[in-house]
């Protein structure tokens, strides 16, 4: 096994948590280690108890650890509330001095973070710098590194900002030299991973690279980043990035868009694609591409705000009302969401349907170090009436019935003839009809004709280390490093798993053949009634015979995946 | 071009009589009067019987959902600013179900003009009343008669800021297809509400009852619309008389202006099929 250390930075809501663990995160890449950070947060703004915990390894890591190396606690009541999230020969770092702690059996290592930061800089606020100075000291991490973090998440703030946090952190670096050491000295790999971003980072990249030049949402986490990271490329590639007065405005914005040509997305967490559902039957009915990302987060109704949850695969499949295709993917990992975002677009382009991502708060907030995408493992495909030859076409008909069930997509204006989109049911000119035969054969061209093509063009289940294991584990989405993990670590079994990353249409086919001679499989999933299970019991079949599943808002450690396979085999 | 060439093929759906018919020529007209080919414009629309207006007509049509054709009015304008775009709507598919989205779009500003036949009932659903019904119309529904007071949309969008605010009445044909002509010229969101007799489910407002009151607000040479003061105190008017013509306008920045977008191509004309991403990648390294 790489030999690793998990640190976590804990304080309330406004200590500046993020952006300590952001400038973590950057000097132990430029440090060149590899790392996995995810972020646990309250909805609110300040107050409460957040955490950003980064796992540091020499070998490239996909998902978090369960308990800490080391913690470092901004306040007492954090430091209280960490103890227990401390390892073995773990240590916890805080102000002991600010008031009692609660530390239990772990080693309490006192450091004066809010004093020290009061006295390098005259105010309190820099104990985060100070809190990325300490980690880095006691990880390894050289100074040189710790300065090139801070610099990067301080970039274009005034210098005098700037320099007071690399003050505070400096002195901090020195002042730690006094910490016990961890034990364990981490070596600098070939990390040759240049990015460090997270998942909703990855989906925006692809949607750009896809040639998504409109985008359109509401703000609601965890979906937000995609909007911002959107917006702050906007200038450089020509993006026109609108926010919108509600989710059902941002969808049937989007559909206009692409009805003119161009290409869009929308993204939002549950309660708002629920309220966009219309627009998504819309798409369907209209044959108007979409590309909708989903970022779930706990639900029922506003559930956890911040934490994650994989509950809406069943709306995914089934959002929207009557008979329509789609596809939905669900991306494990960094590289996925970026791949499949460009492949959601073509495949949309293509079968003029809705194409739905479904991501959660654990993949949307995680950082990693990523290799640079391969932008030609998706090529880019165009699905609509070139300019040039569209001047020549004459008696078009938008919903023209043709053997694929695919009608020819034309743009406005470029083509001579008026288009007409409907949503009520249509004829092939795509005017108002009530025609009983009409009717039945436009659902057969929507429905049953496209579904043969895109059920030839399903992303197929990835296995892993599927060969001789007694127990095949398997997920969708965000599990996707978790189980490959917990298969390398689960010793007294021979473990693999399967990852989906298209859930609709499913893979039926792919899976029951990898699958039928599996002597055991389990589901892993983030929700409560085994909606992967129901869907593979449904496709396939197959006997399920046991599943693990979560859903208290957290995402799964390897830790506790390994845990429960164990209690289960 | 002529209004005849803006004759779509589609059977026509509406009541003999409908207030429908006076929009529906007054919108060739106009078409025609602004010179674009069919293929330039787009007409967008939602659900009821305003919404079956694009399909009479030789033009692009996009005929979405109830409440949301100014959606997406906005981002096809958005991504094709070559194209003139016009919503259709109703009192109910407008101020109802798209309330929302009105007030938004209104402050968004994109160029696009918004034809609302304001029958004040709901005619596809037959006859429940709608956000401009007057108080006391009995309906099947509001069968002691309507207890909430009617929206006045031009009024609202005066006190918006809308930069183009005009009523019409479908008869008055010329005057309607001149006040399109208007607002499609205006460089931003424009709302005409055009009085439209329903003949079969409203009895009350009926060609008569507007016919007697309706007056043009630049009957008085004085009247000048960009006078927000003034502008507000006709929209108030309903009632005895009810103000027609432009009721309000400004100069207000559209959004393609204010965003730089009417300076740059299309984001229809762009080629998506190399785009390079390594900028990108290197910032977020």
């Amino acid at each position: 096994m790489a030999r690793e250390l998990t640190v976590r930075i804990a304080g309330e809501a406004g200590q500046g948590i993020q952006s300590a663990g952001e400038a973590l995160c950057r000097a132990v890449r430029h440090a060149g280690l590899h790392l996995f950070a995810h972020k646990d947060y309250m909805s609110r703004i300040r107050g409460g108890d957040n955490y950003f915990q980064v796992r540091i390894a020499e070998q490239p890591v996909q998902c978090p650890r369960e308990q800490c190396d080391i913690i470092i606690a901004l306040n007492p009541n954090s430091a209280s509330a960490h103890a227990a999230s401390v390892g073995e020969d773990g240590m916890l770092i805080a102000d002991a001095s600010e008031g009692s702690i609660e530390a239990g059996g772990t080693r309490l290592v006192d450091f004066p973070l809010r004093k020290t930061a009061e006295s390098v800089t005259g105010s309190t606020r820099a104990a985060n710098s100070i809190a990325a100075g300490v980690i880095c000291r006691v990880s390894g991490v050289p100074e040189g590194s710790l300065e090139h973090g801070l610099r990067a998440v301080f970039a274009g703030r005034n210098e005098e900002l700037v320099d007071k946090n690399l003050r505070a952190a400096r002195t901090a670096y020195k002042m730690a030299s006094s910490c016990p050491s961890p034990g364990i000295s981490l070596e600098k790999s070939d990390a040759g991973s240049r990015l460090l971003i997270d998942g909703n980072q990855a989906l925006a990249l692809g949607a750009i690279r896809a040639g998504c030049t409109f985008y359109s949402a509401y703000p609601m986490t965890p979906s937000t980043s995609i909007m911002n990271t959107m917006a702050h490329f906007a200038q450089r590639y020509g993006l026109v990035v609108e926010q919108a007065e509600d989710e059902i405005a941002a969808i049937n914005m989007v559909l206009g868009a692409w009805f003119a040509g161009a290409r869009a997305m929308t993204a939002s967490s549950g309660a708002g694609i629920a309220l966009m559902s219309e627009g998504i039957s819309l798409a369907g009915m209209t044959e108007t591409p979409v590309v909708v990302v989903d970022a779930q987060r706990p639900a029922p109704a506003t559930g956890f705000p911040t934490r994650t949850e994989q509950a809406d695969l069943n709306m995914a499949i089934h959002s929207g009302h009557g008979e329509f295709v789609r596809a939905v993917y669900a991306p494990g990992c960094i590289e996925q969401a970026f791949a499949l975002a460009v492949k959601a677009f073509n495949m949309a382009d293509k079968y003029q349907m809705p194409a739905i991502i479904l991501t959660d708060q654990f993949l949307a907030d995680s950082i990693r170090d990523t290799a640079v995408p391969d932008v030609d493992a998706v090529q880019v495909e165009r699905h609509v009436i070139d300019k040039e030859p569209s001047g020549d076409i004459k008696d078009y008909k938008r919903y023209t019935i043709t053997e694929s069930g695919i009608s020819p997509r034309a743009v406005p204006s470029w083509i001579h003839d008026a288009i007409y989109a409907d949503s009520d049911e249509h004829t092939e000119e795509g005017h108002i009809t009530e025609d009983a035969a009409v009717r039945t054969q436009m659902v057969g061209k929507r429905l049953t004709t496209k579904l043969i093509g895109l059920s030839g063009e399903i992303e197929e289940p990835e296995a892993y280390n599927l060969d001789g294991a007694d127990l095949v584990l398997v997920g969708f989405g965000s599990t996707r490093g978790v189980m490959r993990e917990a298969c390398d670590r689960v010793l007294d079994a021979s473990v693999g798993s399967v990852h989906l990353s298209q859930v609709w249409p499913f893979p039926s086919t792919a899976l029951y053949e990898m699958l039928e001679h599996a002597p055991k499989i389990m589901t892993v999933e983030n929700n409560a009634t085994g909606q992967l299970e129901d869907l593979i019991t449904w496709k396939t079949r197959l006997y399920v015979a046991g599943a693990i599943r979560k859903f208290d808002g957290r995402p799964f450690t390897v830790d506790e995946l390994m845990r429960r396979i164990r209690e289960k085999v | 071009m002529e209004p005849v060439e803006f004759k779509g093929s589609d059977p026509i759906a509406w009541c003999p009589g409908c207030g429908n018919f006076g929009i529906l020529n007054a919108v060739k007209r106009a078409l025609a009067h602004l010179g674009r080919e069919p293929r330039d414009y787009l007409l967008v629309s939602g659900i009821g019987q305003a919404a079956k207006l694009p399909h009479y007509v030789k033009c692009n049509c996009f005929n979405g959902l109830h409440g949301r054709a100014l959606p997406v009015a906005q981002g096809a304008k958005l991504a094709n600013r070559d194209l003139t775009v016009l919503v259709t709507t109703g009192d109910g598919d407008c101020y109802g179900e798209g309330g929302n989205h009105f007030i938004h779009a209104v402050r968004r500003n994109v160029d696009i003009t918004v034809i609302v036949h304001d029958n004040q009932i709901y005619g596809l659903t037959k006859g429940q009343a709608s956000p401009t019904t007057d108080s006391g119309f009995e309906t099947k529904v509001q069968t002691a008669g309507v207890t909430l007071e009617p929206l006045n949309p031009v009024l609202l969008a005066v006190a918006l800021g809308c930069g183009f605010v005009a009523r019409s009445f479908s008869k008055d044909i010329e005057g309607l297809s001149e006040l399109i002509v208007e607002g499609v010229r205006h460089p931003g969101f424009s709302l005409i509400d055009v009085l439209q007799p329903c003949v079969s489910f409203n009895r009350k407002n009926t060609y008569e009852w507007y016919g007697e009151r309706v007056y043009r607000v630049d009957e008085d040479s004085e009247y000048d619309p960009y006078e927000r003061t003034a502008a507000l105190s006709a929209a108030g008017q309903w009632g005895d008389r009810i103000p027609t013509g432009i009721i309000y306008r400004n100069d207000s920045k559209p959004y393609e202006q204010q965003t730089g977008l009417s300076h740059r191509e299309p984001l229809i004309e762009r080629s998506i099929r190399n785009i390079d991403m390594e900028p990108a990648f290197t910032e977020l390294s």
